[in-house]
């Protein structure tokens, strides 16, 4: 271990050769006040503008500002970029970022053997490492020996740069996350100016702040290009990524691409959307963005509770617009009552689900694939709405669309079933265009000939659409059970017997919309078929392009729609020896593909809150592969 | 369509549906029927923007017997459903049906919120101190010592006043009724419809199976005069059958008091004069109770402040798709390719 001098500092940004490589993974970890998501996040920008591929896996705690120094305070942010194409945030860190003893207590285990440990030494008081529950301090054992540990009391280089900037102590010290950004930036050829920029922007009017964060986050990145570092540090150097389709880009995170996607939806289909919803994590993010919008045709309206604010979409479809809600499993209970209502009433409702680790409140903050049975099942009676999962933030954008397509146009809910991983991270997307999107039909009912409002269109068995306000239309729909051919209230045997089936096959009906499921990725029939839904995307393709490199017969299938499922599923399954199935839940999927398919598949499980490694899947598919 | 048809004046048969009214007969909701209907003719109401949503319960039922557009929903949550309309389509001229049970028990919540919310519609609570489609239990409206399947022993719990409880809220309009009080009813309703926001109105409505005769202590015939009270705002709170009974502050203990009008006694200038717009006075207002004092009907408090769909402006943004586009530009973007 070496420790650099911090009194001299002279750039000499040539002197050391940087070493090429198409990917790495870094993690900054320290006190959730630290600014750990912020630095993070920067990071993220910068190495968008750099063109480079990439995933980010923000991970933090429920509370907002734990006591300092405790490992539960630890809040992360993880980033995977390359130049080759990024499918998950990284299994192992080549960098990681440790501002206090925390950190590096609760992270040091995902760091590879040989790769960078960055830590603040000044943060290592006795105090600090006893309460993260060291008994002698870490640096000065030998149990990071298998590390490159760069020891830099960032604290002391934080206040040294503010000398003359006016700021107190305790203000000098919260600049110190940049001064590790600033650090990273070097070691990873980073560019600083869209940092700058944003610091400028973000401190607009404090002129003061702007400087001094300025000054940090140069400083640190100058220390690293003295002649003074070390030299037996290696830099790195991450080219642009080369299999990008041309076009603009943008990082992006699910709830944006999810706001996105509503507005452009409710936009496609020129009704107002009127998104409804109650404060939950790890949902509120789509809340925020679609009440910054300040567009009439798009109204948020913040509920006194999950009921209402599922009743208030309700409301708002009634009414001829399009009702939209959103929470995270728990709140999802509570509006299970709602969406039978929208079930009997034939209403399109899209509720969007961002599952978080449970049961009850669970972990708030971690991600989970638990609510698929819910989405499925969890309502009184035989009740069936559409579920679809996208598989990766920017895919959020399109999945919203065809929510709000499939709910119109087969007058039924709709639930998008998120998670906390893809709302949280971002990944560079190609923007659309949306005066390229098809725009998606509305037929309002207004033929009074012949209506009652349960006659349905013989294709996809929808009721019409009536807006309240069309003359000579004026009926009553409601939670009762309906006459088939009347549409009056009917408790007839026959008739509700009708009716359910009527609504099961209605929904069954969105499988000739949805087309069929193909093979993501593998031959079309074989060994080994890894199925896997929503955020587990990433590591099962990953894994399964490894294992044909390998040379493996195996092939990934990826399911983004849940219920009804594509028609041909059983059929395709069946091309293969064994079925996997991974998923964060502890066999939901696997238990309809063996309901519903008839086919013996394994399953593969993890719920830890944390996305799956591409290892673990490697070795779980060659665990199945054996046999 | 014969435009001509559809505006000429509609009666009161006009806004009544086809479909078979299915309350006990004696119910008070018939009565209740029958005054809205004629209400709407007054008002000058359409069909086709009138809106009925209602929650669960006898009075829930409201909608199916109304040719208007109509939403039975589930329990308590009618507010919110309107709410939701409301955002939507702020044209709708939507009335909210609830009861005891549906309104302050499940929904308590909701109608919290819609009045504090000030929403621009009608609630109107029939209030009849039980739970009637679920066979007579004790509801939150229900007094002291009422016997009923689930409280065999009489109810121990107090019950809650919707009047109260809509003040508490926030509502900036509240006013009561009785079912058979045909006249006084239907101006009430066409009051609580001119209001722009959420207007909330209490009607005693009398559940013939469940707690037949629960109001007979105020709107007996031979009692009603002596104890109810009709506001009228800008009149002195007088009352009786002779007109000789009036409604004063004492001063001390900062309570409303009953006093005889006449010679040697009170005069009318010692009364209180009814302000809609005293907050305070329609709470001293809700909260008496015969046979001490009167029970106060008609337009308690009307306070005029802005409704959140009269805030909310509803033109289109042509220029949606490009804001859009420009939005999701916005921020750091690079180009790959050409
Ligand atoms: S149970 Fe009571 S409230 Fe219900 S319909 Fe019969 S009389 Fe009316």
């Amino acid at each position: 271990m070496s420790r650099s001098s911090l009194i001299s500092v002279e750039c000499n940004e040539n002197a050391q050769q940087r070493k090429q490589v198409s990917s790495a993974v870094v993690r900054f970890a320290g006190d959730s006040g630290d600014g750990m998501q912020l630095t993070g996040g920067q990071f993220t920008l910068s190495t968008a503008t750099q063109q480079n591929n990439l995933l980010t896996f923000p991970d933090f705690p429920a509370e907002i500002r734990a006591p300092i120094g405790t490992t539960f305070g630890v809040s992360s942010f993880q980033i995977n970029f390359g130049s080759r194409e990024i499918r998950t945030a990284g299994d192992r860190l080549d960098c990681l970022v440790a501002m206090n003893p925390a950190a590096l207590k609760v992270e040091i285990g995902k760091l590879k053997p040989g790769g960078v440990l960055i830590v603040d030494t000044g943060a290592f008081s006795e105090r600090n490492y006893k309460r993260a529950g060291y008994k002698n301090n870490p640096l000065e054992g030998d149990s990071l020996n298998q590390f490159t540990v760069i020891n830099l009391d960032i604290s002391a280089a934080t206040i040294a740069a503010l000398k003359g900037h006016n700021l107190s102590k305790k203000e000098s010290l919260r600049c110190k996350n940049l001064w590790a950004l600033g650090l990273t930036y070097y070691l990873y050829g980073r560019d600083r100016d869209p940092t700058v920029k944003w610091l400028r922007q973000k401190f607009s009017g404090r002129n003061d702040l702007a400087a001094a964060n300025i000054a940090v986050l140069h400083a640190g990145y100058k220390v690293a290009d003295s002649s003074e570092f070390p030299t037996q540090f290696t830099t790195f150097q991450v080219g642009p990524a080369d299999e990008m389709a041309a076009g603009v880009y943008r990082a992006v995170t699910g709830s944006d691409a999810l706001a996105w996607g509503l507005s452009a939806g409710s936009h496609l289909a020129d009704l107002k959307m009127i998104f409804a919803s109650y404060p939950i994590t790890p949902a509120s993010p789509l809340l925020h963005s679609l009440a910054s919008m300040e567009v009439d045709d798009i109204v948020t309206f913040q509920a006194e509770d999950e009921i209402a604010a599922i009743c208030a979409a309700i409301g708002a479809s009634y009414a001829g617009s399009l009702g939209v809600t959103s929470s995270s499993g728990p709140g999802i209970s509570l509006k299970t009552e709602g969406l039978g209502l929208a079930v009997s009433a034939e209403l399109p409702l899209i509720v969007v689900n961002s599952q978080r680790s449970g049961p009850s409140t669970g972990m708030p903050t971690k991600t989970e694939q638990s609510d698929l049975f819910q989405a499925l099942f969890g309502r009184s009676s035989d009740s069936p709405v559409v579920v679809l999962a996208p598989f990766s933030p920017g895919d959020c954008f399109t999945i919203a669309i065809e929510a709000i397509r499939i709910a119109i146009s087969y007058m039924t809910p709709v639930i998008i079933l998120t998670d906390t991983f893809i709302a949280n991270a971002s990944e560079p997307w190609l923007i659309p265009d949306v005066n390229k999107l098809d725009p998606i039909e509305v037929k309002f009912c207004s033929t009074t000939e012949g209506f009652h409002p349960y006659r349905r269109g013989t294709e996809r068995l929808d009721r019409p659409w009536v807006k309240p306000g069309t003359p000579g239309l004026e009926h009553r729909i409601g939670g009762l059970e309906r006459d088939y051919d009347s549409g009056k209230i009917s408790y007839e045997p026959d008739n509700h017997h009708k009716m359910t089936v009527t609504r099961y096959n209605k929904v069954k009906c969105v499988r000739d919309y949805i087309g069929p499921q193909t093979v993501t990725r593998g031959p079309q029939s074989g060994k080994v078929a890894v199925v896997g839904w929503g955020s587990t995307y990433g590591p099962i393709s990953r894994a399964v392009d490894n294992l044909l490199q390998r040379g493996m017969d195996v092939s990934h299938i990826h399911l983004r729609n849940l219920w009804p499922l594509p028609k041909n599923l059983k059929q395709l399954l069946a091309n293969y020896e064994t079925v996997l199935v991974i998923e964060a839940n502890l066999g939901q999927l696997l238990f309809l593909i063996k309901g519903y398919c008839l086919i013996d598949a394994k399953g593969f499980n993890k719920v830890s809150g944390q996305p799956f490694m591409i290892s673990e899947v490697e070795e779980a598919i060659i665990d199945v592969y054996r046999f | 369509m014969d435009h001509s048809v559809l505006s000429a004046p509609l009666t009161a048969k006009d806004f009544a549906s086809d479909e078979e009214v299915r309350w006990c007969p004696g119910c008070g909701d018939y009565a209740i029927l029958k005054s809205m209907q004629k209400a709407l003719v007054k008002i000058g109401a359409r069909p086709e923007t009138t809106v009925f949503v209602s929650g669960i319960g006898c009075a829930s039922r409201f909608p199916y017997y109304m040719n208007t557009y109509g939403f039975h929903t589930i329990h308590g949550r009618a507010p919110a459903i309107a709410t939701g309309a409301k955002l939507a389509n702020p044209d709708l001229d939507i009335w909210v049906i609830t009861g005891d049970g549906d309104g302050l028990s499940i929904g308590g919540n909701h109608l919290l919120h819609v009045l504090r919310r000030n929403i621009d519609l009608q609630v109107l609570l029939f209030n009849n101190e039980i739970y009637g489609l679920t066979k007579g239990q004790s509801s939150p409206t229900s007094r002291l010592g009422t016997r009923s399947p689930s409280t065999p022993n009489g109810s121990i719990e107090s019950p809650v006043s919707p009047l109260i409880f809509a003040l508490g809220s926030g509502a900036n309009f509240v006013a009561r009724a009785v079912d058979v009080s045909q006249v006084s009813l239907q101006v009430t309703l066409e009051r609580a419809h001119a209001y722009k926001g959420a207007a909330f109105v209490e009607i005693f409505q009398n559940c013939i199976v469940y707690n037949d005769g629960v109001f007979n202590d105020f709107t007996e015939r031979n009692l009603s005069s002596d104890r109810q009270i009709h506001v009228q705002h800008g009149q002195p709170l007088i009352y009786g059958k002779n007109k000789d009974i009036g409604l004063k502050l004492d001063h001390k203990t900062l309570c409303l008091e009953s006093v005889k009008l006449g010679r040697g006694e009170s005069k009318e200038s010692d009364l209180i004069i009814h302000d809609e717009r005293n907050r305070m006075l329609a709470v001293m207002l809700a909260s008496m109770r015969p046979p001490d004092l009167p029970m106060a009907l008609g337009v308690i408090l009307c306070d005029p402040v802005d409704s959140i769909s009269k805030a909310a402006p509803s033109n289109r943004r042509d220029s949606w798709t490009d804001d859009l586009n420009k939005l999701m530009r916005a921020g750091h973007t690079w180009t790959v390719g050409t």
